[in-house]
């Protein structure tokens, strides 16, 4: 089975929340110094289902965003994925969730499509998780969301969802689209012989021109959904620090106040 | 003609808590000048009255049987019936397995955009405004809509639903739209609830790499079981297998919003952050008191928590 797994690197979600800053002006996130980038959490496990089911197929995996994804691109070589595409263009700065959609269903399309396009569940950065049913609208493919397992069987993919109260088993035929969750279970860790493999793996480049993205499409200034602020959010610490003259008198004054406040 | 859509969910035949919340935030948005609030409801004429008498002007019951645990695609033609009908410009519906999907869907398949699990919503200049979290709950988003239709999916717990009114009246017509799906629905199973579920649970006491020791956990869970809670941990303690990944709360675990949320040893990465900053009143324990957790805490010890947790829970053993 060929499968296309979609990528993203995004700042890292651990980073301390001292260290988060946002440039109101600009409407960005500014980078955390010393903190790098990193894979979306949840995309890993999109290439870990992806390289389960190949079988004797190929593994393309494809990331939007700057010079610096092509390390997103680089783990999941590393993991044992075959090929790699970085569309990467300063016109794609800023771009909304459906832009985004539209320009990997182009560059699903110029690589030939796929059986199976996986995605991780969401992007931890701005956490929508609407880029998969985006590609799928865009191509006409059925989307199955938050999987936590997949059996192949022929055409036919059967789907272990993850719903808010328990989980369901839908079954679909390919090509179609698949988000993957969490509970898919970890995802390999490349070893080092991988990772030395995957810097020789190629990984082509595609410019908005290149997927026939015109200006009119791409960027900030044509989204279809306008950010119009961005900030953080003042914290009014309202804490109380609960005094005492020991660890135990802290714990018996935390516990009075808790029953005042009917909490307990 | 402008106008809210919601679309409610029903369980057995009644509007979902969550549906209520939604139609309170429709309702604030119809005060707002946001025009009629109608109300798309499958499961019968009964939960339809009952999403008017909590805050809809009128409701389209969905009366297809396809839409009983249906998938966004049997729900879609549905909904879009019910925009083309009504003539809405806003579509809300919930932040729910359902809605994760159905937003998106909608809004791409009408050439719009969706914004979801929108924590406030606010009509200026006769457009809607939508406010979310991002970034692991580190920053706020304001969003607005280029095209014409504007689709969002609202955060749970966000709105207070309003009191069922039931001198409320309004129209209630049917509706028959559903689509086919790709997506064949095979079973579905509810939860395995060994004790109480950590997302339901009223109470969540967490535990993070700070405890220093796995073995702390147990105690951890002698206060959870005391308060009729749950037992949660963070990515890290997760990641040092200390605590199984199925309790793990945060960004990649699950989303609490307790009324009390006791996080022990844990500082308050964004990571953590994304999956408990709804808790109602949190209470910090640790040893560091700049930790971010202390600072968006309610009530915070900064101490030993080995020497802290015992007391605490014979202290409300004694409380009774």
């Amino acid at each position: 089975m060929n499968i296309i797994v979609c990528v993203k690197q995004i700042p890292d979600p651990e980073t301390p929340a001292a260290s988060f800053k946002v440039d109101e002006a600009a409407k960005k996130v500014i980078p955390a110094q010393g903190i790098a980038p990193v894979v979306n959490p949840y995309d890993p496990q999109a290439t870990e289902a992806a390289l389960r089911l190949k079988g004797d197929g190929k593994v393309t995996v494809i990331s939007l965003g700057p010079d610096t994804a092509r390390d997103a691109i680089k783990h999941a070589l590393a993991m044992g994925a075959d090929e790699g595409v970085l569309l990467s263009d300063p016109a794609f700065d800023g771009m909304d969730n459906f832009q985004t959609a539209t320009a990997l269903a182009k560059a699903i399309e110029k690589v030939g499509g796929a059986d199976l396009i996986l995605m991780g569940r969401a992007a931890a950065d701005w956490d929508m998780g609407v880029v998969p049913s985006g590609v799928g609208q865009i191509l006409g493919l059925p989307v199955v969301t938050v999987a936590k397992a997949i059996e192949a069987n022929g055409s036919t993919l059967k789907v272990e969802r993850v719903l808010d109260d328990g989980f369901q088993s839908v079954e679909v035929s390919t090509p179609a689209i698949i988000s993957i969750s969490n509970e898919f279970g970890e995802p390999r860790y490349p070893q080092l012989r991988q990772i030395m493999l995957a810097a020789k793996k190629s990984v082509q480049v595609w410019s908005a021109a290149d997927l026939g993205l015109g200006g009119d499409e791409v960027g900030a200034a044509n989204r279809w959904l306008p950010l119009e602020a961005l900030y953080v959010p003042k914290v009014e610490s309202n804490v109380e620090i609960i005094e005492g003259d020991s660890p135990e008198e802290k714990a018996k004054n935390l516990a009075l106040k808790l029953r005042a406040a009917k909490l307990i | 003609m402008a106008g809210i859509l919601v679309v409610a969910e029903t369980v057995d035949g009644e509007l979902t808590p969550f549906s209520t919340e939604l139609l309170a935030a429709a309702r604030s948005l119809s005060d707002q000048g946001g025009g009629q609030v109608t109300a798309l409801v499958p499961g019968g004429d009964a939960a339809a009255q009952a999403a008017i008498a909590h805050g809809a002007d009128a409701a389209i019951s969905a009366t297809n049987a396809a839409l009983t645990n249906g998938t966004a695609e049997n729900f879609l033609p549905a909904v879009e019936a019910a925009v083309d009908s009504t003539g809405a410009d806003i579509v809300v519906m919930g932040q729910t397995s359902l809605g994760r999907d159905l937003g998106p869907a909608l809004a791409f398949k009408r050439g719009t955009a969706v914004a979801m699990d929108c924590t406030a919503l606010a009509i200026a200049g006769g457009r809607l405004r939508a406010t979310r979290s991002c970034y692991g709950g580190n920053a706020r988003a304001e969003h607005t809509w280029k095209n014409p239709l504007q689709v969002v999916t609202v955060k749970g717990k966000q709105f207070d639903a309003l009191v069922a009114d039931a001198s409320r009246s309004g129209s209630v017509s049917s509706s028959d739209a559903a689509g086919e799906s790709r997506i064949k629905v095979t079973g579905v199973s509810r939860a395995e609830s060994e004790g109480v579920k950590l997302e339901d649970a009223p109470v969540v006491v967490s535990g993070g790499r700070g405890l220093g020791d796995p073995s702390a956990f147990s105690t951890l869970e002698s206060l959870a079981t005391l308060l009729k809670g749950a037992t949660g941990a963070s990515r890290a303690a997760c990641d040092l297998g200390w605590y199984p990944p199925s309790q793990q709360v945060g960004l990649t675990g699950k989303t609490v919003s307790p009324d009390l949320y006791i996080a022990v040893a844990i500082s308050g990465a964004s990571q953590h952050m994304a999956g408990m900053s709804g808790s109602k009143n949190i209470v910090a324990i640790n040893k560091d008191g700049d930790a971010n957790m202390v600072k968006v805490a309610k009530f915070a010890i900064i101490d030993d928590y080995k020497k802290v947790l015992p007391a605490l829970i014979e202290e409300i053993k004694k409380l009774g």
